[in-house]
C-alpha cells in the first residue's frame, strides 16, 4: 500500500523547553486506521496537531501524498480534524455546521444541501439538520462533528480523543460504529487516545508513545502479546511483573521466584544465566487447574495459596501467594455462576498452568522505572 | 407551613435593604420627575397640575427636536468610534497576548483611566486639541502647518473624540469578555475546514462576540446620550446635547416641568435602547445555546 503520510524526524519543543515530540519518524499507509496511544504528555496530541497544521515542527518534515505540507496552515492541507470538544459552531444549525467546509470552498447551494443530506444519512441523523448543537445530545454532537470533518473528503481524518466526552455505554457503541464508518468510506483515520482498550478495538495499527518518542508500532495483537518493552507491556492491559532468577534448561529458559518455576521461550536476546529479570505474565493467561482442568502441553504448572478473591461479575481476580516478592494476579473468566465455578477459597491452595510463549522476561531496572512512572497503575 | 413562613422571612430580611434603596433613590425620584413633567409653570414657580403642555412644547418647538437628533447622532458616533477602537484592542488582548501577566497588565491599563475623574480626563483633551495644545505643537514642529489651528477644539468632532476616549473601557470590557469565552477549538475548526484567517473572523469570531459588542454599544450609547460635561468643555457652539438642555431648564431657565418632560423622554430613549439590545441578545443567546 502506498504511504499517504510520512513524518520524518519530526521534533517539537514548546516554550519553556519541554520536548513534546522527539525525533519521530512514521509512515502511514492509505486507508488504515492508526491510533496513537499513550498517557497525557507523551506527545500524541502534539503529533496529531502537527499533522493537522495547528502546530509546526521545529525540525523534520511532514509529507502528504509526497507533498511537503510541514509549514502549511490548516486551511491549506487536505486533512480534517474531529476535535475533542467537537468544536461545533454554536450559532449554526447542524446542517450549516456540516456544510461549512463546502460553503467556504464555494460549492453551490444545491450541491451543499445534497451532500449534507448524504452525510446526515451516513451518521444516521437524517432529521437533525435544523437543530442547533445546543439542542443535541452529546452522542448526536459527536456524529455531527464527524460528518463535518468528513464532508470535504479529506485525505486523512484526525480524531482527537473522540470518545472522551461519552459515557461508557455510548462509548462502546460509537467505537464499533466509527470503525464501521471507516471501513465503509475508506478514508485514512488517525486517532489519539489514552484508552488502551479503545485503541485495540478500533485500529489496524497502534503507536504506543512515551515521552515524545515512539515506543512500539504494531497491530493490537503484536503489541498485547509481544510487547517489545516493559512500558508497552504495562501500558496495554494488566500484567504481573515478578522478579525471578533465570536459568537455562536445555533449549528454553526457566524463571524461578519462590515456588514458581516457569518455562519461558528464549527470544535469543542473550539472557545471562543466573541473572535476575522481571517475569511478565498476563493474569488471564494463567489457567486454574481445578477439578478436571488439564494443563496445555509444555505449560508450566505451579501451586500457590489464595490470598484474596475479587468478584467483578464476569470474572474473578485471584491473588495468589507463590512465595515470591509480590502476589501473582490471576484473572479467571466465569462461564458459570460463582458457586458452580468450584474456585478455591481464601487460604486454600490453587494449582495453575501457564504456557511458555505467553511469558516474557524484561530488564528489572526498566520495569522499576516504568512502575515508578505509575504506568498502568 | 412554618417552613414556608421562615423562608418568606429570610427573603425579606435579605432583600428589604436593597429594595428600600432601590425604591428611595431610583423609583421615587423617577416618579417625582414623571409627576413634575405634568406640572404647569407660573414664572418663576411651577404648580402641581396634570396637563400635557410640556410635552406639547417639546413636539412644537423644533429646537428640542434638533437637540435630540444631535444627541442621538453624537451618541451613535461615539459608540461607533469606541467600537472601532475597542474591538481590535479586545481581540489583541484575548487572542494575541500569550503571557497571562502581560494580558492582566494591558487590561488593567485599559481600565485604570476609570479611576481618574471624568472632568480631568475631559480637560486633558483641551490640552491636546487646543490652539496651544500638543496636537498643534506637533503639527507645527513637523511643518504640516505654520500657525496654530483652531479646528480641533470646540466642535462636535472634539466631543466625539473625548467621549469615545472616556467610554472606551465600557466597550473593551464586554467585548473582551465575550471574545475570551470563545473556545480556541472553534477557530481551529474553522481553519481546518478551509477558512483562512479573515474568513474565520467574519464567520466565527465576530458573530460569537456580538453579545459583547451589543453590551458595549448599550453602555456607550447610554452614557453618551446623558453626557453634559464634554459639550461644555470641548463642544463649543452647536454642540448642546439633550442633557445640557435638561440642566438649563432646571437651572437658569427655572422651568422644572419642561426639564422633567425632557428627562422622561431621555429616560424612555435609553430604556428603548436597553430593551432592543436585550431582545437582540436574547435572540443571539437562543441561537448559541
Amino acid at each position: 500500500m502506498a504511504n499517504i503520510l510520512e513524518l520524518s524526524n519530526v521534533t517539537k519543543t514548546f516554550r519553556g523547553g519541554v520536548v513534546a515530540v522527539d525525533d519521530i519518524s512514521l509512515d502511514i499507509s492509505e486507508g488504515e486506521f492508526l491510533t496513537m496511544l499513550g498517557p497525557s504528555g507523551c506527545g500524541k496530541t502534539t503529533t496529531l496537531r502537527m499533522i493537522g497544521g495547528f502546530e509546526y515542527p521545529d525540525s523534520g518534515s511532514i509529507l502528504l501524498d509526497g507533498q511537503d505540507v510541514t509549514d502549511n496552515p490548516p486551511y491549506r492541507r487536505p486533512v480534517n480534524m474531529m476535535f475533542q470538544d467537537f468544536a461545533l459552531f454554536p450559532h449554526m444549525s447542524s446542517a450549516e455546521n456540516i456544510g461549512y467546509g463546502l460553503k467556504i470552498a464555494g460549492v453551490s447551494r444545491g450541491e451543499i444541501e445534497e451532500r449534507v443530506k448524504r452525510m446526515l444519512d451516513l451518521i444516521e441523523l437524517p432529521d437533525m439538520g435544523a437543530r442547533l448543537p445546543s439542542q443535541l445530545s452529546i452522542g448526536q454532537r459527536q456524529r455531527i462533528a464527524l460528518a463535518r470533518a468528513l464532508i470535504n473528503n479529506p485525505r486523512v481524518l484526525l480524531l482527537d480523543e473522540p470518545m472522551s466526552a461519552l459515557d461508557a455505554k455510548l462509548k462502546e457503541t460509537m467505537q464499533i460504529e466509527l470503525r464501521h464508518i471507516h471501513d465503509r468510506i475508506g478514508i485514512t483515520f488517525i486517532m489519539v487516545t489514552h484508552d488502551q482498550t479503545e485503541s485495540m478495538i478500533m485500529s489496524d495499527r497502534i503507536i504506543v508513545m512515551h515521552a515524545g518518542r515512539i515506543e512500539q508500532i504494531g497491530s493490537a495483537t503484536e503489541l498485547y502479546d509481544h510487547p517489545k518493552s516493559a512500558y508497552v507491556a504495562e501500558f496495554l492491559g494488566t500484567s504481573n511483573m515478578i522478579p525471578a532468577t533465570v536459568s537455562k534448561d536445555g533449549s528454553s529458559l526457566m524463571a524461578r521466584a519462590g515456588d514458581l518455576s516457569i518455562a519461558v521461550d528464549d527470544d535469543g536476546s542473550g539472557i545471562v544465566e543466573g541473572s535476575v529479570r522481571s517475569l511478565f505474565i498476563r493474569p488471564e493467561k494463567i489457567r486454574l487447574l481445578g477439578d478436571g482442568g488439564v494443563a496445555y502441553d509444555g505449560a508450566s504448572v505451579f501451586t500457590g495459596k489464595v490470598k484474596e478473591l475479587f468478584f467483578s461479575g464476569n470474572a474473578v481476580r485471584i491473588d495468589l501467594d507463590v512465595g515470591a516478592d509480590r502476589p501473582l494476579m490471576v484473572h479467571h473468566q466465569l462461564d458459570t455462576g460463582l458457586e458452580q465455578a468450584g474456585l478455591p477459597m481464601v487460604g486454600e491452595s490453587a494449582t495453575c498452568s501457564v504456557r511458555p510463549e505467553t511469558v516474557r522476561l524484561f530488564d528489572i531496572a526498566e520495569v522499576a522505572a516504568v512502575e515508578a512512572e505509575g504506568v498502568g497503575a | 407551613m412554618k417552613h414556608k413562613t421562615r423562608r418568606t422571612l429570610n427573603f425579606w430580611a435579605l432583600f428589604s435593604a436593597p429594595a428600600l434603596w432601590w425604591g428611595t433613590v431610583l423609583l421615587v425620584p423617577y416618579l417625582i420627575m414623571l409627576s413634575i413633567s405634568f406640572y404647569s409653570r407660573q414664572f418663576p414657580f411651577h404648580v402641581p397640575d396634570f396637563q400635557f403642555g410640556n410635552y406639547a412644547i417639546l413636539l412644537q418647538d423644533s429646537q428640542y427636536y434638533d437637540v435630540l437628533m444631535r444627541s442621538l447622532w453624537i451618541s451613535l458616533s461615539v459608540s461607533l468610534s469606541a467600537f472601532v477602537l475597542s474591538y481590535p484592542l479586545a481581540y489583541f488582548l484575548a487572542f494575541k497576548v500569550r503571557s497571562e501577566r502581560m494580558r492582566l497588565f494591558l487590561y488593567t491599563a485599559t481600565i485604570v483611566p476609570l479611576w481618574v475623574s471624568y472632568l480631568l480626563r475631559a480637560y486633558t483633551w483641551k490640552t491636546i486639541l487646543g490652539s496651544e495644545g500638543i496636537l498643534n505643537s506637533f503639527l507645527m514642529w513637523t511643518g504640516v502647518i505654520s500657525e496654530p489651528s483652531t479646528i480641533f477644539l470646540y466642535n462636535q468632532g472634539a466631543m466625539i473624540v473625548t467621549m469615545a476616549y472616556i467610554f472606551t473601557p465600557f466597550m473593551v470590557m464586554p467585548i473582551y469578555a465575550s471574545l475570551e469565552k470563545i473556545p480556541v477549538s472553534l477557530i481551529e475548526a474553522s481553519k481546518d475546514l478551509g477558512a483562512p484567517r479573515f474568513m474565520t473572523f467574519l464567520k466565527i469570531t465576530l458573530p460569537l462576540s456580538m453579545p459583547g459588542v451589543l453590551a458595549g454599544f448599550t453602555f456607550t450609547f447610554g452614557l453618551s446620550i446623558g453626557d453634559f460635561i464634554s459639550p461644555i468643555l470641548v463642544g463649543g457652539p452647536y454642540s448642546n446635547m439633550i442633557a445640557n438642555v435638561v440642566a438649563t431648564q432646571f437651572g437658569m431657565a427655572m422651568n422644572w416641568p419642561l426639564g422633567s418632560a425632557l428627562g422622561v423622554v431621555l429616560l424612555f430613549i435609553v430604556l428603548g435602547v436597553i430593551t432592543a439590545s436585550d431582545k437582540l441578545e436574547r435572540v443571539g443567546r437562543l441561537n448559541m445555546g
